[in-house]
């Protein structure tokens, strides 16, 4: 069955090493992983361990020092609107309404005025976010600009979506709702979904596998297929067993 | 319980104009006290505001002994203001914005910018009045320099200090280079090109009256210093205070304008 699926990314032999004066930081070390098409991955490890940086290589923001990562038959060489990113902090265009800071993807691709306004209007009723198109981002609160960041990654319509620890800097309420939105969303609007956070709870809500990964330098330590029923149920015996064993294994990565 | 938060509000500024409006009073009656009742100073070196107030009235509409009304002068001096001003903003903004995204337009204009940098615009006025003589010409271009070097700058540090995460979202966007600078760059750097200008509208005003003070046929500085020549500081000071009205009402409307380009208020 796995076979049939479509490879959306393929990372292969990949490793990251920056260089500064203090010396050089091997940060990824020979990261072998794929993801296929329409399914939700979540990088699972410890804090520092170089999570981000993984994004930022798929994303194409970053160039690896060693191996290769292929996006849907084609190597990464930079950024392209194909791979769409929802960051740690919130860095919306804080010039721009929700409107704007959503048609921004369509607008620098040329798409009519039009057609995108449409297309943003349909991702920010997705995200919940009717009735705010004209508000700057300040005067929001750190979800709804949370979402407004989601938002802006769906419109453009991008066959993979990052997401950097989305909700790492909301607190826990605002976190399950946004957790249940992202669920609900990825629901309706299915998409190739990169998820990275450190919060175990977090990973098996939302993923249908899930890679766990070692500390820096960072590789793949082990992988979980997550099968729980959706939605998903954070008290089920389940859901508290995959936890404890996920969250034990960690222990294993340090 | 939201009206009467409102209200707290609004209570507490109508107190604060209460206070800033007894504060000038508090000042014109010191003024008042110290030359018309107490006579501490003889009345042709300090005269009071009631004969301050009095000139000011007739140099509405009387051209002794200046040579023109006070509206005259008033309107030469701020159409000398305007020209260079906007002459300087129309050309520093973009320049210095380009200076910042571009890095061969900065390496070419650079060496030239840094060597006029530094030179106070007042330190001009001898070479302009040389070049362009004592005309209208002469001030425009002095202002020129004082508006166009803030501009530079601050635009330069404006686009310098846009978001390197704000460029990457843009870029997973795929934005062009020139999409980036119009729609991310230049936007986010918005604000400090305002205070640019707010600088440039102080400096420019600042060098049109030393020009005015020093070489002139017409304008509030030119009154200010046909007043020290014949001993009539009522003039000076009706001059001064012009000058200081002048600036109060430009302030204001620069900030009408920057409220209205400055949109979503600041990144926190």
């Amino acid at each position: 069955m796995m076979k049939e699926r479509k490879t959306v990314i393929e990372c292969r032999n990949v490793s990251k090493t920056f260089y500064s004066m203090a010396g050089d930081n091997l940060v990824v070390d020979n990261l072998n992983f794929n993801v296929y098409e329409n399914e939700f991955v979540v990088l699972f490890g410890p804090g520092q361990c170089g999570k981000s940086t993984i994004l930022n290589l798929i994303a194409g923001l970053e160039k690896p020092t060693g191996g290769e990562i292929i996006v849907s038959g084609e190597k990464v060489t930079g950024p392209s609107p194909k791979r769409g990113m929802v960051y740690q902090t919130t860095n919306l265009f804080m010039w721009y309404t929700v409107m704007q800071n959503v048609e921004f993807g369509p607008k620098m691709q040329g798409v009519p005025k039009k057609v995108r306004r449409e297309r943003a209007q349909k991702y920010i009723d997705l995200v919940g976010l009717k009735g705010f198109e004209k508000h700057f981002p300040v005067k929001l609160s750190g979800g709804m600009q949370q979402r407004v960041g989601i938002a802006r990654a769906y419109a453009n319509e991008p066959e993979l979506i990052c997401m950097d620890e989305p909700f790492g800097h909301l607190d826990a309420q605002t976190r399950y709702l946004m957790e249940e939105e992202v669920e609900r969303i990825s629901n309706s609007d299915r998409r190739t979904v990169v998820f990275v956070t450190n919060n175990a709870e977090e990973a098996i809500y939302l993923a249908d596998r899930i890679i766990l990964l070692h500390n820096c330098p960072t590789s793949v330590h082990k992988e979980y297929i997550v099968d729980l029923p959706r939605p998903r149920d954070y008290t089920s015996p389940d859901f508290l067993a995959l936890r404890e064993q996920i969250t034990a294994e960690m222990d294993n990565t340090l | 319980m939201n009206t009467e938060k409102i209200n707290t509000a609004k209570k507490q500024k109508r107190k604060y104009q209460i206070i800033s409006v007894l504060s000038v009073c508090v000042f014109l009656l010191v003024w008042y006290l110290a030359t018309a009742v107490f006579e501490l100073a003889p009345s042709y070196s300090l005269p009071s505001p009631v004969k301050v107030f009095n000139t000011f009235l007739t140099k509405l509409h009387s051209k002794a002994p200046d040579g023109a009304t006070l509206p005259k002068h008033f309107i030469s001096s701020l159409q000398v203001a305007m020209l260079g001003y906007l002459l300087g903003a129309v050309i520093g903004v973009p320049l210095g914005i380009a200076m910042g995204w571009f890095k061969t337009v900065d390496k070419i204009v650079r060496p030239v910018f840094d060597l006029i940098k530094p030179i106070p615009p007042i330190a001009l006025i001898p070479v302009m009045i040389v070049v362009f003589g004592i005309s209208i010409k002469a001030k425009a271009v002095l202002i020129f320099f004082s508006t166009v070097i803030p501009c530079i700058t601050n635009s330069y540090s404006g686009i310098r200090q846009t978001k390197q995460i704000h460029l990457w979202v843009s870029q997973t966007f795929g934005a062009s280079n020139m999409q980036m600078l119009f729609t991310v760059a230049s936007p986010s750097a918005l604000p400090m090109i305002f205070a640019g200008l707010r600088v440039a509208m102080g400096s420019s005003w600042m060098a049109l009256v030393a020009a005015e003070l020093l070489a002139s046929t017409s304008g509030l500085g030119y009154l200010i210093s046909i007043g020290r020549s014949l001993l009539r500081s009522d003039l000076i000071i009706v001059g001064i205070l012009c000058l200081g009205m002048i600036n109060i009402v430009l302030t204001a409307i620069f900030n009408l304008v920057e409220k209205r380009f400055v949109r979503g208020g600041k990144d926190e």
